[in-house]
């Protein structure tokens, strides 16, 4: 049913999208970040970090713990005052963005156990209505609810008590609280922890579909790597404060100069190998050795060998 | 704005409708009546000395002026660390004009839940004690006085309530609220008391709250059981009006300040040391 509903918005989606786009006058940074800096008392969590995000893109931050991105979040966000540097989000100061500012952003923190003794419909209704003076001909808000609990796949909890939900549906709120003044920026801090696979899938749909029709700019983190390989435009890896990789996927890989894995069978014989120039070793394997080669396998470095190099590199560089 | 603020009073209708709806809340709205009846009962024959009128009279009207303190003051207090607590602050601090609608929607929670714990004890108190009357005076009395008394009492608990960093802390307000109720002349005249603890009971709202309800609840003759012999509605409204103006001075700075920190992480670091309180 959630499926179903949302293939055919995809399909409209792509239209409106490219609606949107043609009447976008300029590509004006949504984030723009340079040299932000962030200590507490003595200790740096953020040595100077810089990004842009553009309309539309989803941005994924990766680091270990403590590598500052709720704190770059935070402050992107408005909530936490930066030490120094520069940031302007949707063109703002966050430190001075104002309620109109604030009308256009969606928030998505790690965790929210508030207004337990809600319903969810009751809730989302509610904070609809603060955007209500907010709506334009472009983006009518709020997301009308009955359209949100089923996009988020809420609509048979719409009058359960919030503190009753499950954590997968009470993340699903969040999620739906997060959009419901169709924000032209979302941030999500670690959305789907405690998703189960479908919720997960669903979520990315989701995801998929906020960029698509709304061209939502997502910044998010999340520490599952194939997450961020399937939903990100561009890929940030944050470490000891600092942007330490920042690209798509394959980019980074390629940043990276990992080893490719290659795997081939020989006389009934298995073998594994890591090259540097996969491409040469395969040519220099088949000129050897030529028909024998079978079940030949090329796999380029995973995000996730890449994204533990960096934050090695990384860590070594500061020790 | 005029939005902004039907959202705050709806979002107060909301909860007080799931504040009535919540057995626990239901009992604490209940307790005080059930402690009221008893004293009643138990104090049955006693006059307020140098009168006729029944020493229950002074006793109800005293605890009326009671719960609209505590509702006031310690309810708004201990929603505002709760909720700071559960991260509903933030929620509403990530919402365009939220703050706003979460204040004036914990004024009308307040106020609701200060109406409906008189009612729980007027109700059952009128059919114990004779003598109360409330004539167009008194009514008009009642108009000026419960807003003031919140305006008193409600700003000063959310300062408060913002200072806390957690519920537990924001109880042990409560001792000394007891220690001023003892002195305020509530359940028992004020002037059976030492002369320097009238003076201290006069510096606080409670003693006035109770002498501006007996003004509107009862006889004019019965001021003369009074301080001064007079019910003193200038006084009693100056010194509300003190505290009213103490509060709305102090409360936008701290609220604000209390909103600016408000953060993420500030919400996971609270919720991280409300857990190891659970476990320990």
């Amino acid at each position: 049913m959630y499926y179903e509903f949302d293939s055919v918005l995809d399909m409209t989606g792509s239209v409106l999208a490219a609606g949107a786009v043609a009447d976008t006058p300029g590509v004006d940074p949504v984030i723009e970040v340079r040299d932000l800096r962030m200590s507490y008392g003595d200790k740096e969590v953020l040595a100077g970090v810089d990004f842009t995000a553009v309309a539309g893109e989803v941005l994924v931050l990766l680091g270990p713990n403590g590598a500052g991105k709720t704190t770059t979040i935070e402050i992107l966000e408005g909530f936490r005052r930066r030490s120094g540097g520069e940031a302007r989000v949707l063109g703002v100061d966050p430190e001075q963005g104002a309620e109109q500012w604030r009308a256009r952003l969606g928030v998505v923190l790690q965790s929210w156990r508030d207004h337990s003794k809600w319903r969810v419909r009751e809730l989302l209704h509610h904070l609809g209505g603060y955007y209500a003076e907010y709506s334009t001909a472009s983006r009518p808000r709020p997301w009308p609810v009955d359209e949100l609990l089923d996009v988020v796949g809420l609509t048979e909890s719409a009058g359960t008590r919030i503190a009753r939900l499950s954590g997968g549906q009470r993340r699903r709120l969040d999620v739906a609280i997060g959009i419901v003044g169709r924000p032209e920026l979302l941030f999500l801090d670690e959305p789907t922890v405690g998703f189960d696979p479908e919720a997960r899938r669903e979520f990315h749909d989701l995801v998929h579909r906020l960029t698509d029709v709304d061209e939502t700019t997502i910044m998010l983190t999340t520490h599952d790597l194939d997450e961020a390989e399937k939903l990100a435009d561009r890929i940030l890896i944050l470490a000891h404060g600092r942007i330490v990789a920042d690209g798509s996927a394959d980019e980074l890989s390629r940043q990276v100069a990992g080893e490719t894995e290659i795997r081939w069978t020989r006389d009934g014989q298995r073998f594994v190998h890591s090259a540097a120039d996969a491409t040469g070793f395969v040519r220099e394997l088949f000129r050897q050795h030529g028909e024998a080669i079978g079940d030949l396998e090329v796999r380029p470095s995973s995000l996730e060998e890449t994204y533990m190099k960096l934050v090695r590199e990384a860590e070594g560089g500061t020790r | 704005m005029m939005r902004v603020v039907g959202l705050g009073l709806r979002r107060g209708l909301i909860e007080l409708r799931q504040s009535l709806s919540s057995g626990t809340d239901l009992f604490g709205y209940a307790l005080p009546a059930v402690f009221l009846v008893i004293a009643l009962v138990w104090m049955r024959g006693s006059t307020i000395p140098g009168t006729e009128m029944a020493l229950g009279v002074h006793s109800l009207i005293g605890s009326l002026a009671l719960l609209i303190v505590v509702s006031g003051f310690m309810s708004m207090m201990q929603y505002l660390s709760m909720d700071r607590e559960d991260g509903t602050l933030l929620r509403a601090k990530a919402t365009p004009n939220g703050m706003t609608g979460y204040l004036l929607g914990k004024i009308v929670l307040v106020a609701g839940v200060a109406v409906i714990s008189c009612a729980f004890v007027l109700v059952p108190g009128l059919f114990l004690v004779d003598g109360l009357t409330l004539g167009a005076d008194g009514a008009l009395a009642l108009l000026w006085l419960l807003p003031l008394a919140f305006l008193a009492t409600m700003p000063l608990g959310a300062v408060l309530g913002a200072l806390f960093d957690n519920p537990r802390q924001a109880s042990l307000v409560m001792l000394p609220l007891f220690g001023l109720t003892a002195v305020s002349g509530i359940f028992y005249p004020i002037t059976a008391l030492a002369g320097w603890v009238q003076g201290v009971a006069q510096v606080f709202p409670v003693y006035w709250l109770g002498l501006g309800l007996r003004s509107a609840f009862l006889p004019d003759a019965l001021a003369a059981a009074e301080i001064g012999g007079s019910w003193r509605p200038l006084q009693t409204a100056g010194v509300l009006v003190a505290w009213a103006l103490a509060g709305l001075l102090l409360a936008p700075g701290i609220l604000r300040r209390m909103a600016r920190r408000e953060s993420g992480s500030a919400v996971a670091a609270r919720r991280e040391r409300a857990m190891t309180r659970m476990t320990v």
